[in-house]
């Protein structure tokens, strides 16, 4: 059972807007993980403005300038589908396709996928931890083996969402709405750090609204991947993952974009790796160092050591993979 | 000490399920789940981990599974809404819920439900799915029991029937290899 809310959907951005504005309003796009949180008592919530109306703010458009612009309501299958994106952009259809289940994909958006809430079992159980505005991570002493092993300071969550690393490693834009007008926000500085901020996870204020994601047109020798490793077969958070945007020049990288998920609080963008592999050709040995560096300065916790080996291979098979 | 639950006023919507346009009221917090089994009194659709993780309360809106357990009721206003109980055609099962029963796809069934409406998509949109496809449209549905082995052979069969085919099930899937 959920606790009681009234319920709004808004025919227009702008009614949107004015609908949003308390602080335990809260939007509802796909609804996949606003619900599981409403449900877990993780928040409180007294109105839903549901987004689902506002078809201006789903698919996937040309910006005429070899960009894409996807809408914050495009459902994930969507995107995973999506010829353009899966040609010029094949990192974020393959964050995408591994995101949760068949159904999951089909109800939940990419700005909900953005958005969504950490998946650190103390958040979602009844421990009123620092990330609600308590004074303890339960994760620091307790069962940590899916928590971070990079950027932790007194939160040690993982960032759940496999399509943000891949719009990172992209250098996509975020288009934010507000009352007051619209801003723009690169995607490696949309997501907080515990470090800045123990309390959000993303840089919206109340009454804001994702509205888009803009990707850069692909750089010439661009290639891309993301690879993802789970603890089964099926569908599952991940334990380690990574999204590369490389450009090539011949066999050698020119410039580009590593970023880890399952690694840290938000998606990690790895410039340890990117300082071993730029201008150089990834041969076995390249990769391996990219590997080491993965995983330079990681303080893993009392159950999550596994993830130190789990990156530096993950990381140096997918260098390789990608220099096929 | 428990929240206050303070009731809401009642909303009303009108949705189609299994082809009959109906109007309902209810509490605007409530899940299409709690609607469906509470409200229309289709009990079919299980209500499993409420968390989005076992697809047990899967049904097909507007023609794509979805998790009725995590899609709130007033979101489908005026939308279709398709549960296991719509599958057969009057006395007649749809060719799914036959292999599932025949093939011993279905043991505790509390998983069934999901799985059907899954598969009937799949199917659907797929007439000739490769077992791995079956695989990968099924991921969201977990089954305690089967081992899943049967589930897919039911869905293979109930295809090849579904394409017009005399099919029947293989000797080893019956009795197992000897
Ligand atoms: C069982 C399970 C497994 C999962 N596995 C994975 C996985 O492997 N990888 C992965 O990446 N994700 C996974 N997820 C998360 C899932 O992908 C998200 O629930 C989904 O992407 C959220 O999208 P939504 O549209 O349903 O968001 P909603 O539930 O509607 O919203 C999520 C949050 O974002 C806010 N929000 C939504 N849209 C906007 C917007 N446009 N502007 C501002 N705020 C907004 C909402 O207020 C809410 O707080 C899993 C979820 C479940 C339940
Ligand atoms: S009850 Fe909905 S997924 Fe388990
Ligand atoms: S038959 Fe029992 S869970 Fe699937």
């Amino acid at each position: 059972m959920l606790p009681p809310f009234s319920y709004v959907r808004a025919q227009s951005l702008d009614e949107a807007l004015a609908q949003l504005g308390a602080s335990d309003t809260r939007i509802s796009a796909g609804g996949s993980d606003l619900l599981g949180c409403l449900r877990d008592e993780v928040f409180t919530c007294s109105k839903v403005v549901s987004l689902s109306r506002l078809d201006a703010l789903r698919g996937i458009r040309d910006d005429g300038r070899g960009g894409v612009r996807i809408g914050a309501l495009t459902t994930i299958a969507a995107v995973a589908s999506d010829p353009v994106i899966n040609q010029r952009y094949p990192v974020l259809a393959q964050a995408a396709r591994a995101v949760a289940s068949p159904q999951l994909r089909h109800q939940g958006t990419l700005g909900g996928n953005l958005c969504q809430k950490p998946r650190c079992w103390y958040y979602r159980g009844e421990f009123h931890c620092s990330r609600k505005g308590g004074s303890t991570c339960y994760a620091l002493a307790g069962e940590n083996q899916f928590h971070c092993i990079l950027g932790g300071q007194g939160c040690y969550i993982v960032h759940p969402s496999d399509t943000a690393p891949a719009l990172v490693a992209l250098d996509a834009t975020v288009q934010i709405a507000g009352r007051g007008g619209t801003r723009r926000v690169p995607m490696a500085r949309f997501h907080v750090s515990p470090r800045d901020d123990i309390r959000r996870e993303t840089v919206l204020e109340a009454g804001e609204i994702v509205t888009a994601i803009d990707i850069p047109a692909a750089p010439r020798g661009l290639r891309s991947s993301y690879r993802k490793v789970r603890a089964r077969g099926a569908w599952d958070f991940a334990l380690a993952g990574v999204a590369l945007a490389l450009q090539f020049d011949g066999a050698t990288v020119r410039a580009g974009r590593v970023v880890l998920s399952g690694a840290a609080p938000i998606p990690w963008r790895s410039e340890a790796v990117e300082r071993v592999i730029i201008g150089q050709a990834l041969t076995p040995e390249v990769a391996a160092r990219a590997g080491d560096a993965a995983v330079e300065g990681a303080q893993p916790l009392k159950r999550n050591g596994y993830k130190v080996p789990l990156f530096r291979g993950v990381v140096r098979e997918a260098l390789l993979a990608l220099a096929q | 000490m428990p929240r206050p639950r303070p009731t809401a006023d009642p909303a009303v919507i009108t949705l189609e399920v299994n082809g009959e346009r109906c109007a309902v009221a209810f509490a605007p917090h409530k899940t299409l789940l709690e609607v469906l089994r509470e409200d229309l009194d289709l009990t079919g659709t299980k209500h499993g981990c409420e968390l989005g993780e076992c697809g047990t309360c899967t049904v097909l809106l507007d023609d794509a599974p979805v998790l009725s357990c995590l899609v709130l009721g007033l979101a489908c206003d005026g939308r279709r809404v398709r549960t296991v109980e719509g599958m057969a055609e009057g006395a007649r099962l749809h060719p799914l819920q036959e292999t599932f029963a025949d093939l011993g796809a279905a043991q505790c069934g509390y998983c069934t439900p999901g799985f059907l409406l899954t598969a009937q998509a799949l199917l659907d949109a797929n007439p000739r799915p490769t077992r791995d496809e079956i695989k990968a449209a099924l991921a969201g549905n977990l089954c305690r029991c089967t081992g899943y082995l049967k589930i897919y052979e039911a869905v293979e069969l109930a295809a090849a029937r579904l394409r017009g085919e005399d099919a029947e099930p293989a000797r080893e899937t019956l009795y197992g290899r000897r």
